[in-house]
């Protein structure tokens, strides 16, 4: 176990590291010259030669992502071109919108998805098993931002109850926060929760056969107490494993998301710093996210290596 | 073959999938040859008429035919997502089958570069290439098009190694076919339902992918009609005219849901063992 550990945790950062390169390599080919934008088109080449070399931008591309390298080790990002300010503030700040619009989304998802995929299992081939089947080839076909600007027309321009877009800060209260992030997390849930149906559906409909359910119910337990009991929880591992292989989409959706209810969070940072060639915030959010996603998969990687005993042998 | 067709009939979900997605087809081409108004032709004198009050669907802010545009959008939307999985599916299904052929460290390296590409979600790669080069058809296409390269090479490699392992395989090792040849005459043979199951997953997925892009105006440049753009600039108008919310995204779920059947559909008939 611990050998597969060792070597999992090596490949882990051996991605790492490529992909870091990767985005550096990338970011670099830029055109465009990040101090000629910073002084604008009157400075003197003096001035911009100076700068050059502030930035370090005279150096060679080696020794630039060495440098970056060893920052990020060290929770130095760089400096913003535009806002002046380290990046790994500006992260950090804008973390505290899209990690609770995350959360916020995958708590609903679950919370549709686990109730309806068990339900519709136990009803096997009825009526509620088709409407759920329909409900998830829907909600997986719709574009999440769609989803967001019907939602603005029914429950903001319409009904007049929730903000169209914008984020007040938690500094104006726990319940405002939650409000303007309510709308947003429903449309980035709706296409996971389709998906997630299907799982935790297919999940139970495997596990209810099994010996141990069957042996639960022989000894008297209830049909719903033996669900609940030991069908669901064992229903649950492959969907906590497509939480985790969804998380990409999640990202995505949360770029576009944030964009509709213009969030002030990691995504629309990324969107802004395209449009505004900074290319250190752009590059440190894209690696941001990468790195998330690589962990993820790491993460689901062990749990599969926890759970499952024939893995660990095959992996020897 | 026959029993395929067969199996087909009695199959709502394919049938389904397979009219939406010829539907969808039909109205790309058709938006070739015709559409109600030139879909670029500005009439301000008439613009955000509600639908059926000026052409079947109404006009936008510049009085353009919302009809008109959402046939000439589906166009730009299938073909940049069909030559996105194009380029997605042969690169990596070339990946797989040489992968499954060589095994040992080109075995590892490709699986690592999956790893590696599938960490960068399309949206911020293409981020990152239209920051490069640009917005337009072409990053939408690479974008997408490199992000489903490890979806096809893990398929193609899984399955592969399967067909590898068969008696017929070993039999052919065994009277000295080449590598090359098994895999181009029994090993491409026998996955290619697989694929094909997969392409059309994966254009619902590029369709949905294309639209983002567009909505965020890194996708096809105007003023060439695209549903996500459609989306993005009725933003602006949601008060005055919600109708242009609405028909760009039911078009999207529409040709999305189809093509979703479709693909379940098709795997049902192609993959007997997995009927239930």
């Amino acid at each position: 176990m611990i050998s597969i550990l060792t070597r999992r945790t090596i490949s882990l950062v051996v991605t790492l590291l490529i992909v870091s390169l990767l985005i550096f390599t990338v970011m670099d080919l830029l055109p465009g010259d990040p101090a000629a934008i910073m002084l604008g088109t009157s400075a003197s080449p003096d001035t911009l030669a100076a700068l050059q070399h502030s930035l370090g931008l005279d150096r060679p591309l080696p020794i630039r992502y060495l440098a970056w390298l060893a920052g990020v080790a060290q929770g130095d990002l760089g400096q913003s071109y535009t806002y002046g300010v380290p990046v790994a503030g500006l992260i950090a700040e804008r973390l505290t919108v899209t990690l609770p619009l995350a959360l916020m989304a995958v708590v609903l998802s679950v919370a549709v998805a686990v109730p309806l995929g068990v339900q519709a299992a136990r009803r096997h081939n009825g009526p509620f098993d088709a409407v759920a089947g329909v409900f998830s080839y829907i909600s997986i076909a719709v574009p999440a931002f769609w989803v967001g600007l019907l939602l603005i027309i029914a429950f903001s321009t319409m009904l007049g109850w929730l903000p169209a877009g914008g984020f007040p800060g938690w500094d104006a209260g726990l319940w405002q926060g939650l409000k303007a992030l309510l709308l947003p997390a429903i449309a980035l849930a709706l296409p996971q929760a389709g998906v997630l149906t299907r799982i935790a559906r297919a999940a139970v409909l495997d596990v209810m056969n099994e010996d141990f359910v069957r042996t639960a119910r022989a000894k008297g337990l209830s049909e719903e107490a033996a669900v609940w009991r030991h069908a669901v929880p064992n229903a649950l591992i492959p969907v906590v494993t497509m939480l985790g292989l969804q998380f990409t989409f999640l990202i995505a959706g949360a770029v576009l998301v944030e964009n509709v209810f213009n969030l002030p969070g990691l995504g629309r940072l990324a969107f802004q710093a395209l449009s505004q060639r900074d290319v250190i915030v752009m590059q440190d959010v894209v690696l941001f996210f990468s790195a998330l996603v690589i962990v993820m998969n790491f993460l689901v990687d062990l749990a599969y290596l926890a759970i499952d005993p024939r893995l660990r042998a095959g992996a020897q | 073959m026959r029993a395929s067709i067969k199996r087909a009939g009695r199959r709502p979900l394919f049938l389904i999938g397979l009219v939406i997605t010829l539907l969808l087809v039909g109205v790309a081409v058709l938006s070739l040859v015709w559409t109600p108004f030139p879909p670029a032709k500005m009439n301000i004198i008439h613009k955000l008429k509600p639908p059926l009050s000026f052409g079947l669907l109404g006009t936008d802010h510049f009085g353009r035919d919302v009809a008109s545009l959402l046939m000439a959008g589906a166009w730009n939307s299938l073909s940049t997502s069909f030559l996105a999985v194009a380029l997605g599916a042969s690169v990596g299904t070339l990946a797989g089958v040489v992968t499954a052929m060589r095994r040992g460290w080109l075995e590892l390296v490709v699986m690592r570069g999956c790893d590696i590409i599938f960490a960068v979600p399309p949206i911020l790669s293409a981020m990152m290439l239209a920051a490069f080069i640009g917005g337009g058809r072409f990053t939408a296409i690479i974008a997408i098009g490199v992000f489903m390269v490890p979806v096809f090479a893990r398929l193609t490699v899984s399955a592969a190694l399967q067909v590898w392992t068969r008696d017929y395989v070993t039999a052919a090792i065994g009277i000295g076919q080449s590598k090359l040849r098994i895999t181009w005459n029994h090993v491409l043979p026998n996955i290619s339902s697989q694929i094909i199951v997969q392409v059309t997953i994966q254009l619902g997925l590029a369709i949905l992918t294309e639209a983002g892009l567009s909505f965020l105006g890194l996708g096809l440049a105007p003023p060439a009609p695209s549903w996500g753009r459609m989306l993005a600039e009725a933003q602006t108008f949601l008060g005055q005219a919600p109708w242009l919310a609405l028909l760009p995204g039911l078009a999207i779920a529409l040709a999305v849901l189809g093509l979703n059947m479709l693909g379940d559909g098709l795997r049902d008939i192609l993959d007997p063992r997995d009927q239930g």
